[in-house]
Order: structure tokens, then C-alpha cells, then sequence
């Protein structure tokens, strides 16, 4: 007993950016626990990202399987499950994104374990630190159960380093694997050459002030300049000028990038819930009594129509003498 | 068609948070249901109604497990236009998820709905767990996070659009099940049964109660519960130890132009 489990997330040959937030939470747990972490990588094709995770982690369970093409919590919890079982895990993790904060309360469940989501750091053995009521308040949360499930918020863990050395690799059945009937029809994805919105350095974020999805293009010439993700507040999204997954908020992305641009962006306290953590925090809005100046680094009181272009003009002026 | 919505309380997300010996003061709380809860009451309603003739095939029943003041939140959901509702007895600190899966576990049991609908997060926890535990501790299939649900023709399964992180899955899910629902649930296309016509577009948000349905609350059957009734022994895994303020963020400043704003990136804080 005592080892970590920690799930990560795999794209192609490699983890997942947001599975080395994930380590360096396992890492800490196992710390207090005084095991190892073992790395669970599952779908069909997983095993390719293998020697990748072996570079992080003294263990590497691999459940590869035609079956799993497709995550599903009632395909994926079972395994978690099992595979946690067989480790001896007391900690069962994993980073707190679409797919872990839908599989691993699943996993709890399963295991018969108490959970501590979307936390903020490890404080010891069975105490964690975690954001409630929109960023509002952190509440300190002790899990007596054994094992403890837990989610890590990407942005407060740093990316973990490779160990200098590799892992050893196991491959593990996936068993009888069960759909209950459900069944992914269909996914919708909005393709982007820029930046994850989760794993960015600069995110630039537009509002309800913006008007309408046209108006856009310019802070996209502006990411695009930057080398940013694109962000959207709620009132944003909800309007249909861009993407609903471009939301950053208590109940879309949670980000903490080196650099935020938040344009005429109000600041809902749901807004800056999920971008608040962020390092250097700009807000362009023309209402200089605006929430949003509250947490900027940085405010400048101005309409966009003008701001924007000469920003844009600027940053390229600066680009132009840096090459 | 039989929908179970489990809601829960919570203060009052609009008024600011305070603190008092180590935990959140609710003393002087107003009391509200959970917005994605009363979000899955109308997603609910939107489900067993024809809303261009204003008649409804199916029964909605609003469970929430808490003391008694928490009866307020199920007349709530009754006056939108829920049927009967039930409260299981409890005192907050005497819960966690598990202790509330356990409970509700033993309500889906008793009275076998086809569909448990509810909020995919209460927003004072934000913890986010109750739908997914309840699925896979009675062996349902989950969709989490629904921006859309569409009830198919012969009302044996939905097909739930979910946001993921790189844009919108669409899970079907044979009935019963588990859905827990996003904020774009209640907009005016978002639920679909194909009984109401597909054309029909709803208001935006969760439907206010009329002075009837407020009326009507009244007189609507509510059954309270206990835990020894359902024989729920669980015992609460996690406990709260303590809550505090975030640290204050430092005082920004105010730059007066653009050309300011880069020199200051660029110099100050180097992410330029």
C-alpha cells in the first residue's frame, strides 16, 4: 500500500500537458504516503505514449485495447478501478479536466473511496486544499477514507520533470469491458492551430463588449501575434459569438496563464474564478468602475475599437526590432 | 416517463462570502437552490411537457436530503411545475457525497425513475462528484455536463451533447441513467423530446413560478424521510477542517496608453 495511482491522459505518442500536473500532485502524495507513483495509461493505442510516461515515473501500467477507443467513464472507471486495487494504491488521481472530473468520482464510487476534487495543493496524507464557492473561500478537507480519490487543478501544479531514468512498463488486460449501452455518437471539435486554453502562457479573453463574434477577429490577430489560446467570458459564449469551449470560468476553463488579457471583459465574480490565478493580469474596458480592474495588474481604461489596433500595432513594432 | 431531480441548498451565490471561526457564516444566509439544480428542474420539466399545448406525459420529483428549513427549495421547485417532492432529514455536517449517494441510491431504488437529472455541481462545493458516484454505484450510465439532451421518439434513451475540453461530445445513453447539467441547458433550444414541437423555442433560464404554481406548491404531496427509514448507515469520509479568504491579490495600477501597457509587459514583467 501506499503507492499513487495517478490516470493520465495521452495524445498520440506523449502525455497529455495537463498529466504532468497531475505527477507533481502524485509526486507530493506519495510523498506523505511513502510509495511510489504508478502512471495508468488506457485506450486503444495508449501504449504508444509508454516510454514517454516511463520518463516520469518509477511505474507504468498500460491498458491498451481495441475496445477503448473512445473514453467512456462506464468503460474507463472499471479499469481505474481494478488497476488501483492491484497497485495497492491509497491515492488514486488525477488531473481535474472534462475527462477527469467526469471518470473519477466514477472511480470513487467503485472503490468505495471519499474524494477531494480540483485541488489546489497537498497538505498531507489525507488533507487537501481546494477552491469552494467560485474561488470565493479555499476550504482545508480531510478524506479518512482509504484509498482517497483526488483531481488536481492543472494550474496549480507545476509540470512535473522527467526523472532521468525510465520506469519500468506493464501491460494489464482490459478485461470484460462494459458499456452499459452508452455510446459516443459524436463529437463536434473546434479545430485551432493555437494553444490549448488549459496549458497556454498567454490567453486573451473577450467579453459581452465585443458585440458580436465578428468583432472577434481582432483579438484572434492579437492571440495570434502573442502566440495565445483564445478565451471567452460566459456572457460571451452564451451569446454565440464564439465557442463555448472557449469559456473561462467557475463553470467553463480554469486558467492561470504567465499573461491574461481580459477585453471588455466586466469580471463577474464566475469570470474571475476561473482566470484569477493567473500571473500578470491586464483588463482593457472602457468602464473604468468595471470588477474586472480589481485583480488586474494591470488597467487601462479605454474603448476597445481603439485599444486593440494600436496594441496590435505595437506588439508588432516590437516583434519587427526583436527579429 | 419519471424524472428524479435531486437538489440541494445553498447560500445565496450572489451575496459576498464571510468567514467566522474557521467556517463559511450562514448565519444571516439567504437560502437558494443550487442554480445547475434548478436548471435540471426546468431541463426536467422541458422533458415530460408538450409546451405548445401545455399538457405533460411523465411525473418530475424533486428529492433534497436537509433539515427542515430545506423544505422552502422543493416548494421552490414545486411552484416551477414539479410534482411531489420528498426530504430525506438530515443536518448538513452529518453529510458528504458518499452519505448523500448512499441516501439517494435508496430513493432511485424505491421509486425506479427512468432518468435522474440534476446539477453537475452545487456552486458553494463546487465539488462536482454526486452524479458521477450515484451512476457507478448503481451501475447507470452517466452523462455528465449536458449542454443539450434530446429525448429519443420511443423514450427508451437521450442523446446528451456534453462540453469536453476540445469542443462538444454527443453521448446516448439508454434509459435509465444518470445526466447532470451545464449552464446552457436552459437555453431556448437546448431540450428537445420531440413531443413538444422541434421548433419551439424556450425562453432563456429556468421558468418563474406563476402565482398558481406558488399556489399550487401548497398543496403538492411532500414526503419527509429519514435515513434509518432508507436505511442509509454511511457514515461521512470527508470533513471540512477549515475555510479561509483567499489571499488578497497585490493593488494593480492604472496605465494611461497602449503604449504604456507593452512597455510595462515588456520591462516589468517580461511576457512579452
Amino acid at each position: 500500500m501506499g503507492n499513487v495511482l495517478a490516470f493520465c491522459e495521452v495524445s498520440g505518442s506523449v502525455l497529455r500537458t495537463n498529466a504532468l500536473s497531475c505527477i507533481t500532485m502524485a509526486r507530493q502524495a506519495a510523498d506523505e504516503h511513502g510509495g511510489q507513483v504508478v502512471l495508468l495509461l488506457i485506450g486503444a493505442g495508449a501504449g504508444a505514449a509508454s516510454a514517454d510516461a516511463a520518463r516520469y515515473a518509477p511505474k507504468v501500467v498500460v491498458v491498451d485495447d481495441a475496445r477503448l477507443g473512445q473514453y467512456t467513464a462506464e468503460t474507463f472507471a472499471p479499469i481505474v478501478a481494478r488497476v488501483a486495487r492491484a497497485e495497492g494504491a491509497s491515492v488514486i488521481a488525477a488531473t481535474a479536466t472534462a475527462v477527469g472530473k467526469d471518470l473519477m468520482p466514477r472511480v470513487a464510487a467503485l472503490v468505495s473511496a471519499g474524494m477531494a476534487s480540483d485541488i489546489a495543493a497537498v497538505i498531507d496524507k489525507n488533507k487537501f486544499r481546494r477552491a469552494i464557492l467560485a474561488g470565493n473561500a479555499f476550504q482545508t478537507v480531510e478524506v479518512s477514507s482509504d484509498p482517497i480519490v483526488v483531481t488536481a487543478r492543472q494550474s496549480e501544479f507545476d509540470a512535473a520533470e522527467p526523472l532521468g531514468g525510465a520506469g519500468e512498463v506493464q501491460t494489464a488486460e482490459a478485461g470484460d469491458v462494459q458499456t452499459l449501452g452508452a455510446e459516443v455518437v459524436k463529437v463536434e471539435t473546434s479545430k485551432s492551430d493555437r494553444p490549448d486554453l488549459n496549458d497556454a502562457r498567454i490567453v486573451v479573453s473577450g467579453g459581452r463588449g465585443m458585440k458580436n463574434g465578428e468583432n472577434f477577429k481582432v483579438l484572434e490577430e492579437l492571440a495570434d501575434l502573442l502566440g495565445a489560446a483564445m478565451g471567452a467570458s460566459r456572457a460571451a459564449t452564451d451569446a454565440g459569438f464564439v465557442p463555448a469551449d472557449w469559456q473561462v470560468g467557475q463553470t467553463g476553463k480554469i486558467v492561470a496563464p504567465d499573461l491574461y488579457i481580459a477585453v471588455a471583459i466586466s469580471g463577474a465574480i464566475q469570470h474571475l474564478a476561473g482566470m484569477k490565478g493567473s500571473k500578470t493580469i491586464v483588463a482593457i474596458n472602457k468602464d473604468p468602475e468595471a470588477p474586472i480592474f480589481q485583480v488586474a495588474d494591470y488597467g487601462l481604461v479605454a474603448q476597445w475599437e481603439q485599444a486593440i489596433p494600436e496594441l496590435v500595432a505595437e506588439i508588432k513594432k516590437l516583434k519587427e526590432s526583436q527579429t | 416517463m419519471k424524472i428524479l431531480v435531486p437538489l440541494k441548498r445553498v447560500p445565496d451565490p450572489e451575496l459576498k462570502t464571510k468567514i467566522k471561526d474557521g467556517a463559511i457564516d450562514l448565519s444571516g444566509a439567504t437560502w437558494v437552490v443550487n442554480t445547475f439544480d434548478e436548471y435540471a428542474v426546468e431541463a426536467a420539466l422541458r422533458l415530460i411537457e408538450n409546451a405548445a399545448e401545455g399538457t405533460r406525459d411523465g411525473e418530475v420529483v424533486v428529492v433534497t436530503i436537509g433539515p427542515e428549513d430545506a423544505a422552502q427549495q422543493l416548494r421552490s421547485a414545486l411552484a416551477m411545475g414539479a410534482d411531489r417532492a420528498i426530504r430525506v432529514d438530515a443536518e448538513d455536517q452529518n453529510l458528504d457525497a458518499g452519505v448523500v449517494v448512499a441516501t439517494l441510491s435508496a430513493i432511485v431504488e424505491a421509486e425506479k425513475p427512468d432518468l435522474i437529472l440534476m446539477g453537475k455541481q452545487a456552486v458553494d462545493g463546487d465539488a462536482n462528484q454526486v452524479g458521477q458516484m450515484l451512476a457507478g454505484k448503481l451501475g447507470l450510465p452517466q452523462a455528465t455536463f449536458a449542454a443539450s439532451i434530446e429525448l429519443a421518439q420511443d423514450k427508451t434513451s437521450v442523446t446528451v451533447g456534453r462540453e469536453v475540453d476540445a469542443g462538444v461530445e454527443y453521448k446516448k445513453l439508454p434509459l435509465p441513467g444518470v445526466v447532470t447539467v451545464d449552464l446552457r441547458i436552459v437555453s431556448p433550444r437546448a431540450v428537445v423530446n420531440h413531443v413538444t414541437p422541434d421548433s419551439h423555442e424556450y425562453q432563456e433560464g429556468p421558468r418563474y413560478a406563476s402565482l398558481k404554481g406558488i399556489m399550487q406548491a401548497k398543496k403538492k404531496p411532500l414526503d419527509v424521510k429519514t435515513l434509518a427509514d432508507l436505511g442509509v448507515t454511511a457514515a461521512p469520509v470527508t470533513r471540512q477542517l477549515s475555510v479561509e479568504l483567499p489571499p488578497p491579490r497585490a493593488a494593480g495600477r492604472k496605465v494611461e496608453s497602449v503604449a504604456e501597457l507593452v512597455a510595462a509587459l515588456r520591462s516589468e514583467r517580461k511576457v512579452i
